[in-house]
């Protein structure tokens, strides 16, 4: 009997060894792929990567007789950076507010009402996202502000409206977590309840908002399908908060169909996915990194 | 104890064999009466305004000929190519020769045009030019030409919205309508349900779609003179319309043949292939080789 639950605990031991460890070979082969893939571009094509960095000369396709094909990929990074990081400006002071509101002004409400709400909204698909800001939004814009309607403007406030509830989340946890007594503390030194919120609580959850702020912009940053349908997809540098623009996401997937496996066009959508997935890695180490500087203080 | 687990592992093997002697016995019995059929299952892969036509003629298919599984996918053009190409699908789906994509061995596949897809260029409702030159139509998408008026409409400023760069409607598009004409830097869309929407809703916008895709939503235009329509296309008028291709890599047999045979009968060229808007191969008077150059059959 007592053998038998000994089995068991290795048998399941075992099993839970596999899983955690294909995720980590999963994650592992899915990291490699797109690097061998992305750097493809400079090794198989000999692209340059400082041209593919810092160029805004993107025409994979042109013909030698007319320049070569140029594989800048300049004007989707900025796009990417520009739309995220407006998106994350607009989101972080509504969802912070937002989650003092339901942890320390109305708890209840804030359990009961705001929190279901966010979560709604973090439920609802990309592509319905989009469809609303094509539909809604992009008129909207194009009535009162001027332009096309298709523009960055569009695209950070779809994208700030997506992420909010991840900053939200993430905010409301690390501002529950903070000791009660610090708070306690305050209040019986006299402190109002502003004081409290904004000299106690928010300096001893801050890392967790940093966090949380960090995952909102990976989010928006690696978006594709929102964003893309409301950006207009213009290969031009944005140049104006009303005028269209494009992204790395919304390149790799307009492109990525039309292109063959192996060709130039298609190992520069790959060196894109590289990209992203870098600024994605340096977003993550990022939060780790201030994780532990929180710890050891 | 022990017996427990012997009767456990015993039952459990039964249970194995019995399951295996079922599957063997089930295949062997749908098997039987289906000896003289055709049998096999395939993937056609490629072109997404081609999809729901394979799509809907290979439901058909199956359903006469039970034995033969074809799966449908879209993923573009050059993803057809690139599958057929390289042997991973049985079918390539293509919105353009193959011989027009680099990158692509074209010698070893074999063409079957299943289909004649009409392009016109579309605009905004509100703009009341109803037929343009050659010339106007590439001054247009050029950018030389950026206000309505200067070609016989509204004072509007023209609003570009092009296809996604590699799209066969737009390779189409540039090379039969604009002359390959290199347009300017302009929206981009990659499906031709959002350039519907965009020019519906843009004032001033002009765009181009298949004409299974135009309805009474937006304007299509007359390209000197001559209308966009079935009859102007079958008989070498009207020049901008494209073949739909399904290629195999090398000639087809068995099932393979059997359905693009099938996919050339009159049941699907009189009555699926109008269906969905799409002009009948069979129909066609004039003939356009990989060059595009066209003649009388």
């Amino acid at each position: 009997m007592i053998r038998l639950g000994e089995r068991r605990v290795a048998w399941d031991k075992w099993l839970l060894f596999t899983c955690a460890g294909l995720v980590v070979v999963l994650t592992g082969s899915i990291i490699l792929f797109i690097a061998g893939k992305g750097v493809s571009t400079f090794v198989t094509n000999h692209a340059s990567p400082v041209q593919f960095l810092f160029s805004t000369d993107w025409a994979p396709d042109r013909a030698v007789a007319e320049g070569g094909p140029g594989v800048g990929s300049l004007i989707f990074l900025a796009g990417s950076l520009a739309v995220s990081l407006l998106a994350v400006a607009v989101a972080v002071p509504v969802s912070l507010s937002a989650a003092i509101f339901a942890t320390q002004v109305a708890p209840k409400l804030g359990q009961r009402i705001l929190q279901p709400s966010l979560e709604i909204l973090a439920g609802i698909p990309s592509v319905v996202y989009g469809w609303i800001g094509l539909t809604l939004l992009v008129p909207f814009i194009r009535l009162h502000f001027g332009g096309l309607g298709f523009s960055l403007l569009a695209g950070f406030l779809v994208l700030s409206v997506m992420i909010t509830p991840t900053i939200f989340t993430v905010s409301v946890d690390s501002l529950r977590a903070t000791p009660a007594e610090l708070r306690e503390g305050a209040y019986a030194m006299g402190s109002t309840r502003w004081q409290v919120v904004r000299r106690v609580l928010l300096p001893a959850a801050r890392s967790g908002i940093i966090t949380g702020v960090i995952l909102g912009l990976s989010r928006a940053f690696g978006e594709a399908l929102a964003v893309q349908m409301v950006i207009g997809n213009l290969r031009k540098l944005p140049s104006s908060l009303l005028a269209p623009m494009t992204t790395l996401t919304s390149a790799i997937t307009m492109d990525m169909p039309y292109t063959i496996m192996g060709s130039l066009w298609n190992n520069a959508l790959w060196s894109m996915a590289l990209l992203l997935l870098l600024v994605s890695c340096a977003f993550i180490v990022g939060t780790r990194l201030i994780g532990r500087k929180e710890a050891r203080v | 104890m022990r017996n427990g687990k012997w009767f456990k592992s015993a039952v459990s093997t039964g249970l194995v064999i019995t399951l295996v002697l079922a599957m063997t016995l089930a295949a062997g019995c749908s098997q039987k009466p289906k000896a003289e059929a055709l049998k096999g299952s395939f993937t056609a892969v490629g072109s997404t305004a081609l999809q729901p036509l394979v799509d809907e003629a290979s439901k058909q298919f199956m359903a006469t000929n039970t034995g033969v599984q074809i799966s449908v996918a879209g993923g573009g053009s050059g993803t057809g190519l690139s599958q057929v190409a390289s042997g991973a699908a049985q079918i390539g789906n293509s919105d353009i020769f193959a011989e027009e994509k680099s990158g692509v061995d074209a010698s070893q596949l074999v063409d079957f045009k299943v289909a004649v897809v009409g392009i016109a260029a579309v605009v905004n409702p509100g703009v009341t030019v109803s037929d343009l030159t050659s010339k106007q139509l590439v001054d247009i998408f050029t950018g030389k030409v950026t206000n309505w008026k200067e070609v016989g409409g509204n004072d509007q400023k023209i609003v570009v919205v092009n296809r996604a760069a590699g799209s066969g409607t737009r390779a189409t598009f540039n090379k039969f309508a604009l002359g390959g004409a290199q347009e300017i830097k302009s929206m981009e869309e990659d499906a031709s349900g959002t350039v519907r929407t965009i020019v519906k809703t843009t004032p001033g916008a002009i765009s181009y779609l298949a004409l299974s895709y135009i309805d009474s939503s937006v304007k299509a235009l007359s390209l000197n003179g001559v209308a966009p329509t079935k009859d102007n296309i079958t008989s070498g008028k009207y020049p901008v319309w494209a073949y739909e291709h399904m290629y195999t890599k090398g000639q087809p047999t068995g099932a393979v043949k059997a359905f693009l045979d099938y996919m050339l009968t009159g049941a699907v060229q009189s009555t699926l292939v109008p269906q969905l808007g799409y002009i009948p191969a069979t129909d066609m008077k004039v003939v356009r080789d990989a060059s595009g150059k066209v003649t009388t059959k």
